[in-house]
């Protein structure tokens, strides 16, 4: 066929520079600390527990910033998938307590799966009837649904209480999950290791969702641009109600891991760990995995660097985190491209 | 003749308060390349994305093949085997020119042939192949706009200023893309700025003023007739003063 | 005159008016009428709450912007109050420096936090007060030598405030005028006279202003309004305000402690108090603030009979369990945000045109 232009000669590819800078600040923030803690094995251990803590966040967050991101909906009722994951976790498992406690790696196993499963399906049930119920209603009206999503977690925290009562819940870890391998100096605590472990795991099979897959593609031209998306003839809120389920399942699973962290199950978490969630999405840019999960990571180490150095001014920590990234940059590390 | 492969009647939209359309009313013949002209601010963008769902019409009727399509979806309306190629372009910056016709062509992996013929009229795309798509030029961002609406065949093309910021060779691919394309059974519906562009491809014109239809004809008997210019684009000029 | 005091802003509607007017004379009287502590103490939390859920509609309902950080205001006036009383001296100077650090604090917090996020994206600014003000509660928790931490602080407050002082030796009109009574007439004279200000504001060119960024803040941009300095005044104002609400909590109480005032279940009762009553009309802030609070005090009673009454049947005397009730006001403010977003007023004002019209 026709081609009246010759093809354009020499002239070199534009360079593309992938923005790697905020990669930078991980490393960054760990070394600084390790001369004010002053303490290798102290500091590794310090480590350890505020990547774990961030990959815990991570996995509560990740769902809500790419929510955010492809449908412009702010769901300040997340916390409530949080804490029903962390409440129908624990009853899956403490009924089974004794096989918690057995000295059997497959015995605590047999326990903590089926509960970890039933947590992402029950939360990812209650994603769909939220969004389908209190959602769907407020679409491109943010005030209305702050207000909205707000009230859901009200009353999703006062439902909680009506079926599990109204008292926290312990809920030990299993007895393969206690402790800590010692090498040398330093103490590597299971649990944290099974933490990093999984944030990661879900980060990887994330990353290559989006960047490998078409649903991937669909998902970030979506964040990007959600009318073109449409008028190439895929259902958009199809994709946005499917996101919105796994991130609600995610929320769940990070909810049984992190109740199982604190070792004890109460209404409030989710609104707790709330707090944290919106600073790394703020922090991450808003709509961005990739942002988020630097986030997470940063204030994890953050919060539990300074609570060793300042046990007063953890969270307060998070906060000045914050600030000082949107001086930098005011959008957040990773900005989403928009119209 | 054959019936209109789209015919709009008596369509009316608004954008929140605004009454933008008030009776749009035109036909655009099966196979042939129809222009929709008029000034800055006449409405063309809004009819566009009307008929692609993107405004919902508060009244009147958008048939497509018969079919009265206002009230679709937009994705239903699209896979109608209607494509758009916005004023915006609205390309994906993230997404790499092989990901966004990746995209594009949602009934299945891309067509070898078909990508060598849009190389061909676009050598760009090839070119940047793999980079992102938020590195190219604004020409280079029309020209993937444009791929994207025709890298698998479509009934209908509802291309908005495609010839905005582009180099008079590339202009030429594109006059020549259209053409192909129209013998290849697809209907265009252009809108244009550019007279010279439009007269080389029109079959048909339809020209707005002010969100209504206050002209229709032939392409040939709009170039031939430098009274009626005068009087329809040169009030185009006017209004820009 | 009336018309003049109301800022021009009149009720437009005669049942409106009418609860209005029983709401002012009932809390004007409220000593007289109702001559127990525990009725004297509801007034004044009366007061105190239509003048929060005032200021927090200037932002919600004036301004189009959800803060979650509204009673992190009213701490910072409850607990300067409270530690300058404790700690230099139970009198006016006091009261005076103590409100003078707390309001000079909050309109800083208040600037500094509307600053950075609003020039972004207004919907940074919900997140980032939630996160601030959650951090506020935590850091005055945990700095107990200042703030008493969790059992919060027991004080002293002027003379003229204390129960044991008296106005007057002997009654009147059959009560005797005590410090209480002093304290709620205090409450009572501060908490009309902002209102009335507030009122002033939103009908002021500058109130139309900020109306107008709510209903389109890209065209309000386009004509050339900073909308974020008008929306960071708007936060600043509104921060003043709940200080000084604080400020008179502080000294109504005579203690202060985290649960009365930085809880974050305060903050909840807030929203629903203006959404409830009707956001963007400062009138549904006062039947907001009245009905929330008598509500919470009698319907505690009514679920807690009601509760032990159903105690056979199963799941129901939890869901009537007097501390769920915040479940029902949650299910509640969700419905009137979908069905009636112009709350109590806005119905009432409609009704009347309705009236007018037929
Ligand atoms: N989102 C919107 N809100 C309000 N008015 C709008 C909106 N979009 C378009 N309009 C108005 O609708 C009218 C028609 O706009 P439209 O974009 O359809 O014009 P056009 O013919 O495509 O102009 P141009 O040649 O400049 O692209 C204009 O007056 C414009 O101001
Ligand atoms: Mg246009």
């Amino acid at each position: 066929m026709t081609a009246t232009v010759k093809a354009a000669t020499a002239d070199a590819l534009p360079q593309v520079r992938t923005d790697r800078l905020p990669l930078l600040i991980l490393p960054v923030v760990m070394l600084l600390a390790l001369p004010a803690i002053f303490d290798v094995p102290a500091w590794l251990t310090l480590t350890l527990a505020g990547l774990a803590m961030g990959m815990m966040i991570f996995l509560m967050a990740s769902g809500l910033t790419l929510v955010f991101g492809l449908m412009d909906v702010l769901n300040f009722g997340h916390g409530a998938f949080i804490s029903v994951g962390a409440f129908v976790g624990a009853s899956v498992m403490l009924p089974l307590a004794a096989w918690m406690q057995a000295d059997s790696f497959a015995l605590n196993m047999a326990v903590l799966l089926p509960g970890i499963l039933a947590a992402m399906l029950v939360s990812g049930a209650l994603g769909y009837g939220f969004e389908r119920i209190v959602i769907a209603p407020v679409y491109g009206q943010h005030l209305k649904q702050i207000l909205i999503t707000m009230g859901g977690l009200i009353v999703a925290e006062q439902a909680i209480h009506v079926v599990w009562g109204p008292d926290q819940i312990p809920l030990p870890r299993p007895t393969s999950l206690r402790g800590a391998f010692i090498i040398g100096d330093v103490a590597i605590e299971k649990y944290r290791l099974l933490a990093v472990a999984v944030g990661l795991l879900v980060f990887l099979a994330m990353m290559l969702v989006l960047n490998r897959t078409k649903l991937g593609l669909l998902i970030r031209a979506g964040v990007e641009n959600r009318e073109m998306v449409e008028s190439l003839g895929y259902r958009i809120k199809r994709l946005f109600v499917g996101v919105f389920v796994a991130g609600s399942a995610l929320a769940g699973l990070g909810g049984v891991m992190w109740a199982l962290y604190q070792e004890t199950v109460t209404a409030s978490m989710g609104m707790q760990v709330m707090v944290l969630v919106f600073i790394v999405i703020i922090i991450g840019g808003l709509g961005s995995v990739g942002g988020c999960f630097i986030g997470a990571l940063l204030v994890g180490l953050t919060a539990n660097y300074v609570g060793f150095l300042a046990p007063k001014l953890a969270l307060g920590s998070n906060i000045l985190l914050m600030v000082l990234i949107l001086l930098w940059r005011p959008q957040g590390l990773y900005p989403v491209a928009r119209r | 003749m054959s019936e209109p492969i789209l015919s709009l009647r008596g369509l009316n939209t608004h954008i929140a308060q605004y009454h933008i359309l008030h009776g749009v009313e035109f036909d655009v013949p099966r196979g042939q390349l129809t222009m929709l002209l008029g000034r800055n601010g006449a409405g063309k963008t809004t009819t566009l994305r009307s008929i692609m769902g993107l405004w919902r019409a508060s009244a009147g009727e958008i048939l497509f093949e018969g079919r009265n399509i206002a009230g679709l979806s937009t994705p239903e309306i699209a896979r109608l085997g209607i494509a758009y190629v916005p004023e915006s372009m609205a390309i994906f910056a993230d997404l790499t020119v092989k990901e966004n016709l990746v995209l594009a062509a949602r009934n299945g992996p891309l067509d070898g042939a078909r990508l060598d013929w849009l190389f061909g009229l676009f050598p760009a795309m090839k070119r940047f192949w793999t980079l992102p798509a938020g590195v190219l030029s604004g020409g280079q961002k029309q020209m993937l706009a444009v791929s994207r609406a025709i890298v698998e065949p479509r009934k209908l093309l509802l291309v908005d200023e495609p010839s905005k910021g582009l180099a008079p060779s590339i202009i030429a691919n594109m006059i020549t893309a259209f053409r192909e394309l129209k013998q290849g059974d697809t209907t265009i519906l252009l809108v244009e700025q550019n007279f010279n562009f439009a007269r080389q491809l029109g079959d048909s014109v339809a020209v707005m003023d002010d969100g209504r239809i206050v002209h229709r004809g032939s392409m040939a008997a709009l170039a031939s007739d430098a009274g009626l210019q005068q009087k329809l684009l040169g009030l185009s000029l006017d209004a820009h003063q | 005159m009336l018309h003049a005091i109301l800022s021009g802003d009149v009720p437009r509607s005669k049942v409106l008016a009418a609860a209005l007017a029983l709401i002012f004379f009932a809390l004007l009287l409220a000593p007289f009428v109702f001559p127990t502590v525990n009725a004297l103490n509801v007034a004044g939390k009366i007061c105190i709450f239509i003048l929060l859920a005032a200021s927090y509609d200037l932002l919600l309902g004036y301004t189009g912007i959800v803060s979650f950080a509204h009673t992190m205001f009213f701490g910072i006036g409850a607990y300067g109050v409270a530690i300058v009383m404790g700690r230099v001296a139970p009198d006016w100077g006091g009261v005076l420096l103590g409100g003078g650090i707390a309001i000079a604090l909050s309109v800083a917090l208040a600037a500094l936090i509307g600053l950075f996020s609003l020039r972004v994206r207004a919907i940074f600014f919900a997140m980032i007060t939630l996160a601030v003000a959650s951090a506020f509660a935590i850091l005055a928790s945990q700095l107990s030598t200042l703030t008493g931490g969790e059992d919060g602080l027991n004080y002293r407050v002027p003379e003229m405030l204390r129960p044991a002082f008296r106005l007057f030796d002997g009654e009147i009109l059959g009560i005797v005028i005590n410090g209480r009574v002093m304290a709620y007439y205090l409450t009572f004279a501060v908490s009309l006279l902002l209102f009335l200000l507030l009122l002033r504001v939103v009908n002021s060119p500058f109130g139309r202003v900020l109306q107008a960024i709510r209903e389109n803040e890209f065209r309000a941009e386009a004509i050339g309004y900073r909308t974020v300095h008008y929306r960071t005044l708007a936060n600043c104002l509104a921060a003043a305000v709940a200080t000084v609400a604080g400020m008179l909590l502080a000294l109504v109480l005579r203690y202060t402690n985290p649960d009365t005032t930085l809880s974050f279940t305060i903050m909840m009762d807030i929203l629903l108090m203006v959404v409830i009553g009707g956001m963007g009309t400062l009138y549904g802030s006062v039947l907001g603030a009245t009905l929330f609070l008598l509500a919470q005090l009698y319907l505690k009673d009514v679920m807690g009979a009601a509760s032990a009454a159903t105690s056979g049947v199963p799941l129901l005397p939890s869901l009537l369990h007097p501390d769920r009730w915040l479940l029902w006001f949650g299910l509640l403010f969700i419905a009137s945000v979908y069905f009636f977003p112009t709350g109590i007023v806005g119905r009432l004002r409609s009704l009347a045109q309705r009236h007018r019209l037929l």
